[in-house]
């Protein structure tokens, strides 16, 4: 069940020049969640619209919160000082399920941050992940700690491979096996880590993106084209029936 | 002790707070933060004779106090509906408003009927989305076919009819005598008014749909003087909407003439925004004296 709570900011870092970890108490909403889910969080009084921010991992009532500076919103949150409070709606939506798994975490960037929970929750997991440059990296000794490999690609090779999180994840298929793959990032990952496991007869788990309104599923504007058990497609909606959906679930046609 | 009970064409409001189509699906959602009889009543997501899958996304940008959303009358059907959300709905003592959309008259008749035997409390006769290429919009801009809609949609229902008006008219008073003279029963206004941004970086619309409907506080000065005209212009009961976010909204658009004020948008930032609104309007007319019904055309224009 969904609170709309004000919580209070326990901590707030910036993890690189563009994100920020932010701690809140949050009590019920932290009780509650579940990796892969999402809060709403109300960035000020000039914003109408709540921004979508992904769970990173909860301990006792706090939930740890990885966000990007992409607009005015984020770059208000990222301004807040400990013992502020904000407005936060959540937990929201489906996350991954990764339990009793062996799974590869696929992540690029900001979509990064959502699989570090999920991947704790799995039985045994390996990571691949994508970011620009090292200066963009992050959460990196956080998924060292909980997954057996953690492969680091970075575009121009100033970290790890040269490349994305799908070339560092095609290596890791090499060498392991796995029964799940969870993936958040761009849609062109998303699309190509689902690629990846179809080929290989992964079942995969992708965590897809779309502008927001409401978060509960009430107003429809965040639609994802899904496909049905008859193969026809529809609108499904980010906030309700995800943001975590079965890659086969998915229409991938722009 | 103020009352809040306020009477739309017959049927009486326990509070005149209504959730506003299209912003509030068939009540589950906001229904898991509180009881959903602490409501007047609930518009339902606009129904259509046949399931609709809606406009592509993007359907939402932000703007200055407010949103433009595009998207295009997603519902399951007036039939499913009726079979799988009334009997949800009808566990809650509050109002129910059936929104519909129809590309011919003949489909708003066909929903009246439907409806009324399915027992809604009101429909709202929605002539004014802007976001759907048949029908919609046309029939709220051309008062003749405003009127000839409302004409089948009365003849079809045997529960009170209510037009929801289009603001992206030149003249709202002439639709509204329009479908005044056509038999309606109570007036909605006003629904989104047709908007555009662009992403100046891609030079693509931000909606794929090019255009949308704008909502949110943005647009509550113009729904404050449309429900001041069409006050003045007929005798209808008008529910009054379009930005009301606070109570001090609802009282204003009360005393330019509404008789009950929908909350829609508002709930995006705030999911208790009727309940505020609500409580923000009672403590208003405590503070004057006042019961709800007596607020309704009590502005002195100079």
């Amino acid at each position: 069940m969904p609170y709309q709570q004000d919580c209070t900011v326990l901590s707030l870092r910036a993890l690189n020049e563009k994100a920020y970890e932010m701690i809140l108490e949050a009590g019920g909403i932290a009780e509650e969640a579940k990796p892969g889910q999402f809060v709403n969080i109300k960035c000020g009084e000039g914003h109408l619209l709540r921004r979508p921010i992904s769970i990173c991992e909860t301990s006792a009532m706090q939930l740890r919160l990885v966000f990007e500076v992409r607009g005015e919103g984020t770059e208000w949150l990222s301004e807040r000082q400990i013992d502020d409070q904000v407005s936060v709606l959540g937990p929201l939506g489906r996350g991954f399920d990764a339990e009793g798994k062996r799974a590869l975490f696929i992540g690029g960037g900001i979509g990064v941050p959502p699989l570090l929970w999920a991947a704790e929750s799995a039985a045994s997991a390996d990571a691949a992940l994508g970011f620009a440059t090292e200066k963009r990296s992050l959460l990196l000794a956080d998924f060292a700690r909980v997954c057996g490999q953690a492969a680091v690609a970075t575009d121009d090779g100033s970290l790890g491979l040269r490349g994305t999180a799908i070339d560092a994840a095609e290596k890791l298929l090499a060498q392991n096996t796995y029964d799940l793959i969870c993936a958040c990032g761009p849609k062109i990952l998303l699309r190509r880590a689902a690629e990846l496991a179809a080929a290989r007869g992964i079942p995969c788990q992708i965590s897809m993106e779309e502008r927001m309104g409401c978060g509960v599923g009430a107003c429809l504007v965040c639609a994802v084209k899904l496909r049905d058990k008859n193969g026809e497609a529809y609108y499904g909606h980010v906030c309700k029936d995800g943001p975590v959906f079965s890659s086969e679930e998915v229409v991938f046609d722009d | 002790m103020t009352d809040l009970r306020v009477d739309l064409a017959g049927v009486e409001l326990k509070n005149p707070i209504v959730v506003a189509s299209g912003t509030y699906g068939f009540g589950h959602e906001y229904g898991q933060f509180y009881d959903l009889s602490e409501l007047g009543a609930i518009c339902v997501k606009g129904l259509t004779p046949v399931r609709r899958d809606g406009n592509p996304p993007p359907r939402i940008a932000e703007t200055p106090a407010g949103i433009l959303n595009s998207v295009g009358l997603q519902n399951p059907g007036v039939d499913a509906f009726i079979a799988e959300e009334m009997p949800f709905l009808r566990q809650y003592d509050v109002k129910i408003i059936a929104n519909i959309s129809g590309n011919t008259p003949e489909e708003y008749g066909l929903m009246c009927e439907k409806l009324s035997d399915a027992g809604v409390d009101l429909i709202e006769v929605n002539i004014s989305c802007p976001n759907v290429k048949a029908g919609g919009l046309a029939y709220g801009t051309k008062p003749e076919l405003a009127a000839e809609v409302t004409e089948i949609a009365k003849k079809h229902s045997t529960v009170p009819v209510m037009v929801k008006l289009s603001p992206n008219v030149t003249d709202v008073v002439e639709i509204a005598k329009a479908v005044e003279n056509a038999g309606a029963d109570a007036l909605s206004l006003i629904n989104t008014l047709l908007g555009m941004r662009i992403d100046i970086h891609t030079r693509r619309p931000i909606l794929k749909n090019n255009m949308g409907g704008l909502s949110g506080p943005a647009v509550f000065p113009v729904a404050v003087r449309m429900v001041y005209q069409v006050r003045r212009a007929t005798k209808l009961p008008i529910l009054g909407m379009g930005g009301v976010a606070k109570g001090s909204d609802a009282a204003e658009l009360m005393m330019a003439g509404a008789n009950a004020v929908a909350v829609g948008t508002a709930c995006f930032a705030d999911a208790f925004a009727p309940l505020h609104v609500r409580d923000g309007l009672r403590a208003y007319l405590e503070e004057a004296g006042l019961n709800a019904r007596d607020l309704t055309d009590t502005v002195q224009p100079w």
